[in-house]
């Protein structure tokens, strides 16, 4: 503070970096402490888990037999819809935004994000915006049906919410845009005088490619969804072939937003596997400019692969080919990524504690996913494929046991950082094996059920796939209940129940944010930090 | 400056970003009910946009008064820089998406309504031998018979004044990094004036176009990405004109110094921004 003392603004400034969070509501209303609010992202994710949770239980419950037992296809429609907005925007997203809030000060030894009160701003947003979208279950015509694409005509044909949805996914954009913009400008302005770009942590690198994907897609989504809105209310023609224009060309733009979408939610994944296997294996990761360049290559690519969602629209041949080999082409990078993480573990001194069981189960459940993502990407394949079950189970494998047991991982590996106390490590481990379990019994028979030609999104279904619907369906509520074990554990780290933590917290790991104490003080890196050959990467 | 460079800066709470979530709430929830056909929606949807105006009126006075009060070091300047590019390369995309229609439309639709590719007998039987041609209403002639939008008259005026100001306010630039207040003065008060002109004249094309062209947001796709782009366009102009003369004012209160003065060229960015969306409009909307 001494250099402060000289002008007449010392006093508040000074002040502002001494004291502690300020009391009360405002604490949180006001924040502009990206503790605070990681913190808030991250307790609101798992509230919209598990509120997207229950209605993925509502669907498998419906399921659970053949024939309409519990709920009218019209609302299982609904549940389908909603299910995916929340887990995708409320709970995926924030979840990641959180941990970067967390994280990438403390992994860059910066003192807070670089727009603090932007940062606010991006998170109050979500509440507002899934506060309407909640609000539509109980509007005249019911929530949103026609699934999360919200394809036209068919999207035009929902109750009074339909204005709703429209604005509530405004508001997520506006959100992530904001928080995107507060990611780069943090990543870039604000690391520690040497350290180079390429010295950051994967964790950092993911979520800086990551941001520039949420800034280049966002944004196009806005558009398109502008488009249904006055499509509805206003009497363009967008996606009105009779007025010149064509519902296929929704397609497109949503897709244009929806394919490096799905990079957003799997990138920072990436990176915290990233921080996990190394420290686990007590070895530097293999290859981390290789992974850099490989999570660039992803990027790139996700913007020219869109159409593979879109095989049986009618597209001429040329372009199917094109965005079928384009898409292939991802498995080059994701493979440098896959190896890289097994020639990090190759001889290494490795133990498991639950965030390296999280790490493994990803890495070998999300490969899963990856490769039934091959298999759809190729056209002729695809045609037999499309909207059936075997999609279900593909970006179920590359979603729950991918960007989910990532953020598991997460904050098993960090949450002693932000407590001050381990999880309970024998618990934690049974929640790894529940998970796992029946994260595979409730999506690998859904591979069976499409490839036998189970459509998806219908409620009912014939006899003759009753019995790996079963399966899922107890594989669902298995999985849904264990979530309230991970519940449990970090509700015990929180009330400072468990062993204490130390600085480095796990055996010698690399980087920045192990050279605080734990739990993390409220203000670290007033003044910007040494990086050592300790603490740099590469 | 008060701080040291060494030293980082963290700004202080502020209740102004949930002030603006709850404006935002407001907004939404009354467009969305007006929409659903209920006056009231009307209503509470302008307590949203005073909340928010309210909101931006009390956020940016406050950063002003930080920023003046010397409590910003050459970082946070920096960060200011960072985010307000990447927040207009956020723009940027959200024309793309618009213009991404246009050329879709203009490509690959209206072609293939008219037969191309492999839709011969789609042409045939269903569109009943719609012939491809710019600009269109579709096949339905939805919204009925109309007339383009030329490139020459009032949108070629636009364009030169639109072009105009962005040189006016390059002056200005100048101006304020050589300490020539006058002029400075004189030349954003030129280019905002310019802004507003422009947005008056593309009114007066609007009002020509819906009463003696028959050309409206209703004309099929012609009519839907002529008014949506360039009336897009229209609302960040007259953004871009506030914000200029926000900035005006505040040359004329005596802020900005030739070194320190990030608000006056984020502005000038903007305005940048929103003349070369112009010129993509110009081209590929009303020329080609």
């Amino acid at each position: 503070m001494s250099t402060a003392v000289l002008d007449g603004h010392a006093a508040d400034d000074s002040s502002e970096h001494d004291h502690g969070p300020a009391k009360g509501w405002r604490r949180w209303l006001y924040a502009t402490n990206h503790k605070d609010i990681g913190s808030m992202y991250l307790i609101f994710s798992l509230l919209m888990f598990f509120f997207g949770g229950s209605m993925a239980l509502v669907i498998r419950t419906e399921l659970f037999t053949p024939g309409l037992q519990f709920i009218d296809p019209a609302f299982f429609n609904q549940m389908t819809t909603m299910h995916a907005l929340i887990m995708v925007f409320g709970a995926v997203m924030p979840a990641f935004v959180g941990l970067a809030n967390w994280m990438i000060p403390l992994m860059i030894g910066a003192p807070d994000m670089a727009l603090p009160r932007m940062n606010n701003w991006s998170f109050w947003i979500l509440p507002v915006a899934f506060t309407i979208l909640a609000s539509t279950l109980f509007m005249p015509g019911g929530a949103p049906a026609s699934g999360w694409t919200m394809y036209p005509p068919l999207v035009l044909q929902t109750g009074d919410a339909f204005p709703f949805l429209i604005f509530s996914v405004h508001l997520m954009g506006i959100s992530s845009i904001m928080g995107a913009i507060n990611v780069i400008v943090t990543i870039i302005n604000m690391r520690a005088p040497d350290m180079s770009l390429l010295k950051m942590p994967m964790f950092v690198w993911t979520w800086l490619i990551t941001a520039y994907l949420l800034l280049a897609v966002m944004p196009v989504l806005a558009g398109g969804v502008t488009m249904l809105l006055t499509d509805q209310f206003f009497g363009t023609s967008f996606f009105l072939a009779a007025g010149g224009g064509d519902p296929v060309m929704f397609q497109h733009i949503f897709w244009f937003f929806g394919h490096p979408e799905v990079y957003i939610m799997i990138l920072p994944a990436f990176g915290v596997v990233s921080e996990i296997i190394p420290t686990f294996s007590r070895k530097p990761l293999f290859g981390h400019d290789s992974m850099v360049y490989a999570a660039s290559s992803i990027a790139f690519l996700s913007f020219i692969v869109w159409a593979h969602h879109m095989f049986t629209t009618g597209m001429p041949l040329t372009g199917q080919m094109f965005f079928m080999f384009s898409t292939l082409l991802i498995a080059v990078p994701t493979g440098v990524k896959v190896f890289n993480w097994m020639a990090t573990m190759w001889k290494g001194s490795m133990t498991f504690e639950t965030p390296m069981l999280f790490s493994l189960g990803f890495l070998f459940l999300f490969t899963i996913g990856g490769f039934s993502g091959l298999m759809l990407a190729i056209v002729p394949a695809d045609i037999q494929y499309h909207d059936s079950y075997f999609v279900v189970a593909h970006f179920h494998y590359v979603l729950v046991p991918g960007s989910i047991f990532g953020l598991m991982a997460a904050v098993y590996y960090w949450i002693p950082k932000w407590t001050g106390y381990f999880y309970n490590e024998r618990l934690g481990q049974i929640h790894f094996w529940l998970s796992t379990i029946f994260v595979n019994v409730t999506f690998f028979p859904m591979h069976f059920l499409g490839l036998a030609g189970m459509p998806r999104r219908i409620p009912d279904y014939s006899t003759q796939f009753a019995d790996f619907n079963s399966i899922a369906s107890i594989g669902a509520i298995g999985f849904g209940f264990s979530q309230l074990l991970f519940v449990y554990i970090v509700f015990q780290c929180v009330r400072k129940k468990g062993a204490v933590a130390t600085q480095e917290v796990w055996d010698n790991p690399q980087g920045l944010e192990w050279t605080v104490p734990s739990p993390a003080p409220y203000h670290t890196f007033d003044t910007p930090p040494k990086v050592t050959a300790e603490t740099a990467f590469s | 400056m008060s701080h040291a460079d060494d030293h980082y800066y963290v700004p202080h709470q502020s209740h102004w970003p949930i002030v603006g979530s709850a404006g935002l709430f407001f907004l939404m929830v009354g467009v969305s009910v007006w929409l659903n056909g209920a006056d009231s929606g009307f209503w509470v949807m302008m307590v949203g946009v005073a909340i928010v105006v309210f909101m931006l009126i009390g956020w940016f006075g406050e950063v002003i008064g930080e920023s003046e009060g010397g409590r910003y070091n050459n970082q946070v300047d920096m960060s200011f820089r960072m985010g307000m590019f990447w927040f207009i390369f956020s723009e940027v995309m959200f024309f793309a998406a618009f213009f991404g229609a246009l050329f879709y439309a203009r490509n690959m639709a209206v072609p293939w309504l008219g037969g191309d590719s492999n839709n011969f007998f789609t042409n045939l039987l269903v569109w009943g031998g719609f012939e491809n041609t710019w600009p269109t209403n579709g096949p339905g002639n939805v919204g009925g018979e109309f007339e383009k939008m030329g490139p020459f008259g009032l949108p070629l005026i636009n364009t030169t004044i639109l072009l105009t100001s962005s040189v006016t306010v390059s002056i200005a630039h100048h101006a304020l990094l050589h300490g020539q207040r006058n002029l400075l003065k004189i030349m954003l008060a030129a280019t905002f004036l310019l802004g507003f002109v422009f947005v008056f004249l593309q009114a007066e094309e609007y009002i020509e176009a819906y009463e003696h062209m028959n050309l409206k947001l209703t004309t099929g796709i012609y009519g839907s990405t002529f008014f949506m782009l360039t009336g897009f366009h229209g609302m960040h102009v007259t953004i871009g004109a506030i914000m200029l003369t926000i900035i005006w004012l505040r040359v004329m209160k005596g802020h900005f110094t030739p070194d320190r003065h990030f608000a006056f060229e984020a502005t000038a960015w903007y305005w940048h921004f929103v003349d070369v969306v112009w010129v993509g409009l110009y081209v590929f909307v009303y020329w080609m």
